[in-house]
């Protein structure tokens, strides 16, 4: 026979000879723990494990001690009594019949405290493990600002097809193609239109409808970045060869499954040099050149609209 | 009569299972470790009569598999998953290393086989009705091994990093980034970043050779298992009722095959022997 069966699951139970179970050590035993991490590393946690010990043990004996202070011990969950094995039957495997274990008060706590450490241990290797692969998407996506030239390197209402690198720490994997128009100027500051050529249906690269003129192209190394520079003869606008999307010449489409007009690079002009910044995208432009008129909205992705009812499919935007 | 000749499959059982007996009888009390009954239960297990080459485009898809996952082994040997020496490890494979054109010609023809073969299969247990009770359970792990091989093909394209690879992934993954409310994150997830960059070789490298294989294995050996406990249909028309739900009480359970617990007579398939009465 099993020895288990043979004991009184309440025999200790409101005697002295065993302390009542208690949850109170666990705290205290954290309250130590800080203190010795808190002698090494800081006085705070010090502080704080000192007062955790106080207060945990403080607990943990008032626990410990109403037996003899004459109080009750708390209601257990009263385990069931334990059937007597009717005599000729044997055990069939090592765990014997399911309602016939005797269950202490104890085993419950090791079963709840097992659980539990095992959930938070899974939760502690889990968390970080999952961060750092979904977060770093979303963070320090920026770029530093890209110089793609002096001003007199783009002629007045002429498409100049400039290509850079974006990250140039990344590498040529970030090469892209932005369309700058020089608008001349509009209240005695430079007006510049300069389109991203990633389409907006899908994200391929848009074309020049006209003339690139190959032989006119000028490259030019900077500190951190090769920008090449191709004059257009007669640019009517722009097409996108994966899927046929058509733009106008302020990047408004004209045909074709894209859903807004192209999105635009900001710029600022520093020392007479043209510096692109982040880019923005554009529901429409009214009007051309340096008159236009520009409907802007934060950066949103290939295929998104970014007005009407369509764009209440995407609220938040991840951060750029 | 006792000493009649042993038959040609008693034969080929002896030498198939001829090694996995001496390591039965010299690892565990013969017959304990469940190695020579699991085999022969796996390989030696009874099939209907009357089924056809078309119950074979299973067996042909794993094997596609099996192809894909061995030459895709040795293409990690040689392949670099870095933006500046991915497309130069590539053309080494191709043009320099012995054979290389070979086993990445396999490893590339035989993604789309594998694909061709997986529709095939699933088409055939379409117009056969296999996938009806008690096998439902088992088209839809068949439905998710598909997906993962599809996503496969998807996370493999970008590898040779080539123009063809880097703008098709664009499109691919901005397609994923225009489903409603969370699109625009996964499409970050998935690139690693707001643009394609140096992290998203590797991260499709990752998913493509260690994520979606270990999770298409797992699939794969649940839906093996499956077929092995239930048993192989018999196709609509046959006369042969094996491995069809019955009309009355539950028969005893057979080793080697569970016979599939009917629900009720009204709901049992009109086909079969009945059938061809009326």
């Amino acid at each position: 026979m099993n020895p288990r069966h043979d004991v009184d699951p309440h025999e200790g139970q409101g005697t002295s000879h065993e302390p009542t179970p208690t949850i109170w050590p666990v705290g205290f035993a954290v309250g130590i723990a800080c203190i010795f991490v808190g002698l090494i590393i800081s006085k705070v946690v010090l502080v704080v494990g000192a007062v955790l010990t106080a207060i945990f043990g403080f607990l943990w004996i008032r626990d410990a001690t109403r037996p003899f202070r004459g109080e009750e011990a708390p209601a257990e969950a009263e385990p069931p009594p334990a059937r007597p094995r009717p005599p000729g039957t044997r055990a069939t495997g090592p765990d014997p019949g399911e309602g016939e274990v005797v269950r202490f008060p104890r085993s419950k706590f090791l079963e709840a405290t097992t659980l539990g450490l095992g959930g938070l241990i899974g939760v502690i290797v889990t968390a970080p493990v999952l961060g750092f692969t979904i977060l770093p998407p979303f963070i320090k996506q920026g770029h530093p600002k890209v110089d793609v030239g002096a001003i007199e390197d783009f002629p007045e209402n002429k498409y100049v097809i400039a290509t850079f690198m974006l990250k140039p720490a990344d590498g040529e994997v970030s090469r892209r193609t932005a369309y700058i128009r020089n608008n001349g100027f509009l209240d005695q500051s430079p007006s510049f239109t300069i389109l991203s050529n990633r389409c907006v249906h899908l994200g391929c690269p848009v074309q020049v409808n006209g003339l690139p003129l190959a032989e006119e192209t000028k490259t030019e190394k900077t500190a951190t970045n090769t920008v090449t520079r191709i004059p257009t003869a007669a640019a009517a606008g722009f097409g996108c060869p994966c899927h046929g999307g058509q733009y106008d010449t302020e990047g408004n489409r004209t045909a074709g499954p894209p859903v807004r007009a192209l999105d635009r690079y900001k710029f600022e002009i520093v020392d007479g040099r043209l510096l692109l910044g982040n880019t923005f995208s554009v529901s429409e432009v009214d009007g051309t050149g340096a008159d236009a008129k520009i409907h802007t909205y934060p950066l949103a992705g290939p295929g998104q609209h970014v007005d009407g009812p369509e764009a209440w499919l995407y609220p938040v935007q991840p951060p750029r | 009569m006792a000493k009649q000749k042993p038959s040609r499959l008693d034969q080929l059982v002896y030498l198939l299972m001829y090694p996995l007996n001496w390591l039965e009888e010299r690892s565990s009390i013969p017959g304990r470790s469940g190695l020579v009954g699991g085999v022969k239960y796996f390989l030696f297990r009874k099939v209907p009569s009357d089924i056809s080459w078309g119950h074979t485009l299973g067996s042909a898809a794993l094997t596609a598999f099996i192809v894909q996952a061995v030459t895709g082994v040795i293409l990690a040997m040689y392949y670099k998953p870095d933006p500046n020496s991915a497309y130069e490890s590539i053309r080494n494979i191709t043009d320099n290393l012995w054979a290389g054109w070979l086993v990445r010609g396999m490893h590339k023809w035989g993604a789309s086989v594998f694909i061709i073969l997986l529709f095939l299969h699933m088409g055939r247990v379409f117009l056969y009705g296999a996938y009806k009770y008690p096998r439902e359970l088992n088209w839809i792990v068949g439905v998710l091994i598909l997906v993962l091989g599809m996503l496969e093909g998807f996370f493999g394209y970008l590898l040779p990093w080539d123009q063809t690879a880097y703008w098709a992934t664009v499109v691919g993954v901005n397609l994923q980034a225009t489903g409603p409310f969370v699109g625009p994150f996964l499409g970050d997830v998935l690139r690693g970043g707001a643009e394609i960059g140096p992290d998203t070789l590797a991260r499709f490298y990752s998913l493509h050779m260690l994520v979606l294989p270990g999770a298409l294995i797992a699939l794969i050996l649940l839906h093996l298992w499956l077929v092995v406990r239930i048993g192989v249909s018999s196709p609509p028309w046959s006369p042969d009722e094996f491995g069809r739900p019955q009309p009355g009480p539950p028969p005893a359970p057979r080793k080697g095959l569970v016979e599939p617990a009917p629900r009720n007579g009204r709901l049992v398939a009109p086909v079969g022997r009945g059938a061809r009465r009326r």
